[in-house]
């Protein structure tokens, strides 16, 4: 396959899931600051909800290139409509749609249809769309929309190389963004020991759960109170977790020791050596290294990782 | 459904007003339907184009504006015995055309012989010198031809234009017929229409049997210059139905004249380049330095045998408007054989009688720029302002020799569906001929609509629309 064809189809597949998942960090955001919270400084913008996103997604200080006040109406339309702001999710689809559009002859046609029309309907929308009926109506149908997309994917598409490519940019995605997600919920909003066990506590950490759409799963396997030992547990170690740590490394680890083949390259191997530490981890000892250290481990490893795809596979040196 | 049975061969009506017997199952069939039906299906059309993003992009405008391409839904029908009769001049014509240009390109047989002026060939801006000597596999040039015929008169065939570089709209009149199929299944049921589906494995096998000498399972693939190029849906999808690779320029490299393709597992070799990039943009080492989407050291593998582009290098200077009036005798000179198709008759202004004779009568004329395509800088005389014919005749007299002229044919027309309601629209066909070992093509082209009222452009870029066409078996 062209390593063109291997980048493009990488990062339609990537796009489209971070637009997913910037969609369900919003929702998040949106539902908890319904509810009571505690400001970790008074004072300091950053630490209110509507911080959130733009601090999981490293935005904070373009954002306060294009908005002076922190407001919920600012945030989302930086976040969703803002052609800018290659993350938004107008931009995230945009670009989905364009790799898709060099790729036409890589995609089955139903594939192509599905983001092209997703791209269509988002073009048409206003800022007044996305709020008339309550927002989470909107990141509904972005979530549908990236769900219809992997289904259309996963029913039409010949498993070929490119079917790898695909499933290594939304893996990687991902997984990227549930370490995030972990993170700044563990850091930003709960600096208290005395909340623990709270009801402000119980809400968010459901909250996040509902983010990644972990909440029954969590209840289904601990039948318990929710704490955040058994969320990290969950998000980062449970291979059985669509959305964890784990999971994602499982399938990319996987993808990886088929287009590596019997080569020992370097991404393989990598791919190996973290997935080993998920598959061997312990949540005691995340904690004991300190969960926001551990996850800053993960992604500045699986930000190495993606460096040695591209070297390799995408967008490759020799001659 | 009203015709103009007095002015324009009327594809449907002829010139009687009657219906012809080869749309009558089609008229049974459309006067039976509810009004209401077909502006629903028309409809439906415009929402599947859009959704399916079967688009072309417009020059001039923003980068990247995207536009579908008008299509009517009444199918322009073309008569079994019509269609024998235009195949084999369509065979006849590129057969020429082609060993025209290998002659050129060698012994240069026909300027000797005097039946070309030389100058005119060989200072020509589309010949290319690199070319003098260089044989390419099969000694076929213009592997690719898109044919432009119109109907004029009683019906005759015109061919208006031989395109022989880069020829596009073949995805059209492939997404047509599709689009006919899935609105009115029903209709194919009483119409015995030829298909055209397999025009991408004609074209695969076509790019297979000029292979270079002694590879036996060639790898093809079709070089395009990018996303925004006004064709990249088709070359897309294209490649998709040839199931070969879509390349960019960077996506080449040339080693030891080898042309290669950057893939995920190492560099693998090319041996058939489909190329829709113009001769000028292919090499920057031979032809514009400044070209990016080319590949440096491409003519270096291709002069050394080792890859095979199609369309060659210089076959523009063939289907050039100053050599078009020479074509019958092409085809006279290296077939011993009568024309079957009619050329238009073509005054050339480099020539002063003619110029004369042309600046007299702008009026009524059809003016085209030699090197000019799509529709641009070409003046059609009875459709003008006198402001535009006194512009037109300055640029003229300025540089004749950057000029023809025509009569203004009475193209035929086609039932089509406009605003207010099934009217006459002008009409062209674009065939595309296929020259490997053999000259194949499928039954049928691409046809464009001029939607405008009596208007004789029919380019997309200017307002036209496109149609599904179908020849009959019988």
């Amino acid at each position: 396959m062209l390593s063109r064809t291997a980048n493009d189809l990488y990062w339609m597949s990537r796009h489209t899931e971070r637009a997913e998942n910037t969609a369900r960090m919003l929702d998040v955001t949106y539902r908890m600051s319904l509810l009571p919270y505690r400001v970790m400084e008074p004072g300091e913008k950053w630490a209110e909800p509507w911080a959130l996103p733009l601090i999981i997604s490293g935005l904070a200080t373009s954002y306060y290139q294009r908005y002076s006040e922190l407001s919920p109406e600012n945030v989302l339309r930086f976040m969703v409509l803002d052609a800018s702001n290659p993350n938004s999710i107008y931009a995230s689809l945009q670009l989905a749609r364009e790799n898709a559009r060099a790729q036409r002859g890589a995609i089955t046609i139903e594939m192509w249809e599905t983001l092209n029309q997703t791209w269509l309907e988002m073009r048409g929308k206003q800022f007044a769309d996305i709020t008339a009926r309550g927002v989470s109506e909107f990141f509904d149908w972005v979530k549908d929309r990236s769900h219809l997309f992997r289904g259309v994917t996963f029913g039409t598409m010949i498993r070929d190389e490119g079917y790898s490519y695909i499933r290594l940019g939304t893996f990687l995605e991902r997984a990227d963004n549930t370490a995030r997600i972990l993170d700044a919920k563990y850091h930003t909003l709960l600096p208290s020991v005395d909340d623990v066990g709270g009801a402000v506590d119980y809400y968010q950490w459901s909250a996040l759960l509902r983010s990644v759409s972990a909440f029954s799963s969590y209840r289904k396997i601990y039948r318990d109170v929710i704490t955040p030992l058994r969320v990290a547990e969950l998000l980062i170690l449970r291979d059985d977790v669509p959305r964890s740590l784990h999971h994602c490394m499982n399938a990319i680890y996987e993808i990886l020791q088929g287009l590596c083949e019997e080569h020992q390259l370097e991404p393989e191997r990598l791919a190996g050596e973290i997935h080993a530490q998920l598959h061997y981890g312990k949540t005691e000892r995340i904690f004991k290294v300190g969960l926001h250290e551990y996850l800053m481990a993960f992604l500045a490893s699986s930000g190495a990782l993606d460096v040695e795809i591209n070297k390799h596979f995408l967008v490759p040196t020799y001659a | 459904m009203t015709a103009n049975p007095k002015l324009f061969f009327d594809e449907m009506r002829g010139l009687t007003g009657e219906v012809l017997p080869h749309y009558k199952p089609f008229v049974d069939w459309v006067e039976k339907l509810p009004a209401e039906y077909l502006v629903q299906k028309r409809q439906e059309a415009d929402v599947l184009f859009q959704r399916v993003g079967i688009t072309f992009a417009v020059y001039g405008e923003d980068a990247g504006t995207e536009r579908l391409i008008p299509f009517d839904i009444v199918p322009r029908i073309i008569p079994a015995a019509d269609w024998r009769q235009l195949e084999r001049g369509l065979a006849q014509r590129v057969r020429a055309l082609n060993l025209f240009l290998r002659d050129i390109y060698n012994e240069q047989g026909i300027l000797k012989d005097g039946i070309i002026p030389a100058r005119k060939v060989l200072e020509n801006a589309q010949y290319r010198s690199v070319m003098q000597g260089l044989r390419v596999p099969g000694d076929t040039y213009a592997h690719i031809a898109g044919v432009d015929v119109v109907r004029a008169g009683a019906g005759e065939f015109y061919v208006l234009e031989d395109n022989l570089r880069v020829p596009s709209g073949v995805s059209y009149m492939l997404e047509n017929r599709k689009m006919m199929m899935r609105l009115f299944p029903e209709v194919f049921g009483r119409n015995e229409v030829a298909p055209i589906d397999h025009y991408p494995d004609l074209l695969l096998d076509t790019l297979r049997q000029v292979a270079p000498a002694g590879v036996s399972d060639p790898v093809v693939a079709l070089l395009t210059p990018g996303s925004y190029n006004s064709a990249y849906f088709e070359h897309t999808f294209l490649a998709q139905q040839m199931g070969i690779e879509l390349v960019e320029g960077q996506d080449l490299i040339v080693r030891d004249e080898t042309v290669y393709m950057r893939t995920t597992r190492g560099p693998k070799r090319v041996d058939v380049i489909y190329r829709r990039v113009d001769d000028d943009f292919l090499d920057p080492q031979v032809f514009r330095p400044d070209s990016l989407l080319g590949v440096p050291g491409l003519f270096s593998a291709y002069r050394a045998g080792r890859v095979t582009l199609a369309n060659a290098i210089g076959t523009g200077v063939a289907d050039d408007k100053s050599m078009y009036p020479h074509v019958p005798e092409m085809i006279q000179y290296y077939l011993g054989e009568k024309p079957i198709l009619n050329n238009v008759p073509t005054w050339q202004l480099r020539k002063k009688e003619d110029l004369t004779y042309v600046v007299e009568r702008l009026h009524e004329l059809v003016v085209k720029e030699v090197h000019g395509s799509g529709g641009y800088g070409m003046l059609v005389g009875p459709a003008s302002t006198m402001a535009q014919r006194a512009e037109f005749r300055e640029r003229i007299v300025a540089n004749p020799e950057k000029y023809i002229a025509q009569p203004t044919l009475a193209l035929s027309t086609c039932p089509t569906y406009v605003e207010s309601g099934v009217a006459p629209r002008h009409v062209d066909l674009r065939p595309f001929v296929l020259s490997g070992k053999e000259v194949r093509m499928v039954p049928g082209g691409l046809t464009r609509v001029a939607l405008k009222e009596g208007s004789l452009v029919v380019n997309s870029s200017q307002g036209g629309g496109t149609k599904d066409t179908w020849v009959l078996e019988r």
